[in-house]
């Protein structure tokens, strides 16, 4: 909103693309988290910011200094640093006596907050504490919600739909089947959320479908639903609608390489082969009656144009 | 024998498919709710939470989602893969679950001024070639920018117009100039911004300009009468100054008591309006509209001759100024007028 009808103009193409890319567009780009910690912190909550950054990471941007500041009083601040860094989800940690242990999980639309859930841990396992291999950077996990309050729960309904939409990584059209290695696991039960995180190893099972197997790898997170922020009905409508045309249109004849390179697919006319030069000789010039009503042909245009 | 045999076979056979879909298969009273596109499960059944105390934890959690996470990978399975450079990938359907957007969904940018008027006047615009002759230089240049053709920056001297100070320094006027209109530009730009924004128009009033008409002249003169701390009230006029028209009062109310007659009038006028079944013509519009709609026909038309005479998309369009000579002759005066503005564009 505030790009596209800046009143200072970029003065340089590079900037001009970056101001253009954080246009509001019909087909969105990945959406960023920001994470953040506020005035006090426990080891725990700093760990497990730590952790859910590493999840999350080519997607993220990691504050490394203290901001103080209560989103569920007052989101000022918070919208500021959303549009510094064009995040539209956060995760702010921090530790109080009335709220020890705290994490707030949240979106925002149009650099205002839609939802916000905070979510206490009770219990807490970090990515180093458990010894073992780990998944690459950056995959997409898959994500499983168990437990029937996320289905019957109006405010579960929509922390599932944030939990989503933090966790979920890129959207993209294919996957690698060998890639589909982590597993985001959310249980639900009785006012707590159990967050778990899971490598999976494909076994051989005599058929196509592989046996799953499950490793933990961490973070693990017992959390409990503290306060909430649902956005209203109207504003969530609204943060919901799609643009009509969503699909771009398919650029033709233009293909790339695995190199990146660019290739143009051209259709050309059917040579006329009669006029083709060929070699130049005395006997196969053409006779002057020939020339001279061609040449009048071609100059007829330009004799309008002289006229003019 | 035989038969029996093959039957004993195939009943062997089915025995062994079943055990090895048995290491896949997970039973769940109420089956899971998928979105492939996001790789995401939606597990609804109730969790017994006194087998969940009893039970270790976290055992407790990797067996359920063990579970969980087979169902999502047989799901995922079942969708048609491809190979790609040696690696397995499976295509993904598109996201169900609806989230939401990050922004709000982009608005076409108004038009800005300049286009509504070439909306309007049915102004199309022209592609220009990059590349123009230089009479001087005998030589191809560019039309705009560096190294441009008839660049009247470059010259080493200028004469001196007849009715001209024979003192003032030409190069300084004409960089002047230049200035000038760049910051018009700027000016209308920002204008242009403000508009689309809704905001108030910055400065209405006194653009620069190199000569100021009578009518800006006396506007200035308003203006700077009026900007006093009194708002003008006890500034002077002049002697012969004319008062300023349309300044002062701007609404007029009709006499609460009086004029019957005219009240009635106006109330029958109204209703007449309201009564016809046929709408209010806009004359200006409708004009424009059949002037534009003609226009849209004529360039048509040539477009269909120049296809017939040959495709080469750079040959045609420099024979267009020589079709469109042709095409007068045989178009009727609203054509000309159409034209007038296109030609108005060009000289820019």
């Amino acid at each position: 909103m505030t790009q596209s009808g800046s009143v200072v103009k970029p003065k340089t193409k590079r900037s001009k693309r970056f101001l253009q890319n954080r246009e509001p567009k019909a087909t969105e780009n990945c959406k960023n988290t920001m994470i953040m910690k506020g005035g006090n912190t426990s080891q725990s909550v700093t760990q497990a910011l730590k952790d859910i950054y590493a999840l999350k990471k080519p997607n993220a941007v990691l504050y490394k200094k203290k901001n103080i500041m209560r989103p569920f009083e007052d989101s000022t601040s918070l919208e500021f640093f959303s549009k510094k860094s064009d995040c539209s989800l956060f995760l702010f940690g921090s530790h109080n006596k009335k709220r020890p242990n705290n994490l707030i999980f949240g979106r925002l639309f149009d650099f205002h907050v839609l939802d916000m859930f905070e979510l206490g841990i009770e219990k807490f396992t970090s990515l180093k504490e458990v010894k073992n291999s780990k998944c690459a950077e950056g995959t997409k996990p898959m994500l499983v919600f168990a437990g029937e309050l996320f289905e019957t729960d109006k405010e579960y309904i929509r922390l599932r739909s944030v939990l989503t939409d933090f966790f979920r990584g890129p959207s993209v059209s294919a996957v690698r089947l060998a890639g589909l290695d982590h597993v985001l696991h959310f249980t639900a039960l009785e006012g707590r959320v159990y967050l778990r995180s899971y490598r999976v190893l494909l076994k051989k099972s005599g058929c196509r479908t592989p046996r799953i197997e499950l490793e933990e790898i961490g973070p693990s997170i017992d959390l409990v639903v503290r306060r909430t922020h649902l956005a209203s009905d109207d504003l969530y409508r609204t943060a919901l609608r799609q643009p009509k045309g969503v699909k771009p249109k398919k650029k033709k004849n233009v293909s790339h390489d695995a190199f990146g390179t660019k290739y143009g697919r051209l259709h050309m006319q059917k040579q006329d082969l009669s006029k083709l030069q060929t070699r130049k000789m005395k006997g196969l010039r053409k006779r002057k009656g020939d020339v001279a009503a061609e040449t009048g042909e071609t100059t007829s245009p330009k004799k309008s144009k002289a006229q003019e | 024998m035989a038969a029996c045999s093959v039957e004993d076979v195939l009943a062997k056979a089915e025995k062994e498919e079943a055990e090895r879909l048995k290491s896949i298969t997970v039973n769940k009273e109420l089956d899971l709710d998928f979105d492939i596109g996001n790789l995401l499960a939606l597990d609804k059944n109730s969790i017994n939470s006194r087998e969940f105390k009893q039970q270790n934890k976290n055992e407790f959690l990797r067996s359920l989602a063990r579970d969980n996470t087979q169902l999502l990978i047989n799901e995922i399975w079942k969708h048609p893969s491809e190979k790609v450079e040696e690696v397995i990938v499976v295509k993904l359907p598109d996201p169900v679950t609806q989230l939401p957007r990050e922004k709000p969904v982009p608005k076409a940018r108004p038009p800005t001024k300049w286009e509504q008027f070439a909306k309007l006047k049915g102004i199309q615009k022209k592609k220009k070639t990059n590349l123009v002759w230089d009479e001087v230089h005998k030589e191809w240049k560019r039309r705009w920018g560096y190294k441009r053709a008839k660049d009247d920056t470059k010259e080493w001297l200028i004469e001196v117009p007849e009715n001209a100070d024979p003192n003032e320094d030409q190069f300084a006027k004409r960089v002047h100039a230049k200035k000038e209109r760049v910051a018009k530009n700027e000016f209308n730009r920002l204008k242009n911004i403000a508009r689309s924004q809704k905001l108030k128009v910055p400065g209405v009033g006194l653009a620069p300009t190199s000569h100021q008409s009578k009518a800006e002249l006396a506007k200035a003169v308003s203006v700077a009468k009026s900007a006093t701390a009194s708002v003008g009230k006890f500034q002077e006029r002049l002697p012969k100054e004319k008062p300023q028209r349309n300044t002062g009062k701007k609404r007029q109310f009709q006499p609460l008591i009086g004029d019957f007659a005219g009240e009635k009038q106006k109330h029958l006028d109204m209703l007449k309006v309201i009564e016809s079944k046929r709408p209010r013509l806009d004359i200006t519009k409708a004009v424009n509209k059949q002037m534009r709609e003609e226009d849209g026909e004529s360039t048509e038309r040539r477009k269909g001759k120049k296809g017939r005479r040959g495709n080469a998309p750079g040959k045609g369009r420099r024979n267009a100024p020589g079709g469109k000579g042709k095409g007068k002759g045989k178009g009727g005066a609203s054509k000309g007028k159409g034209r007038k503005p296109a030609m108005r564009q060009g000289k820019r």
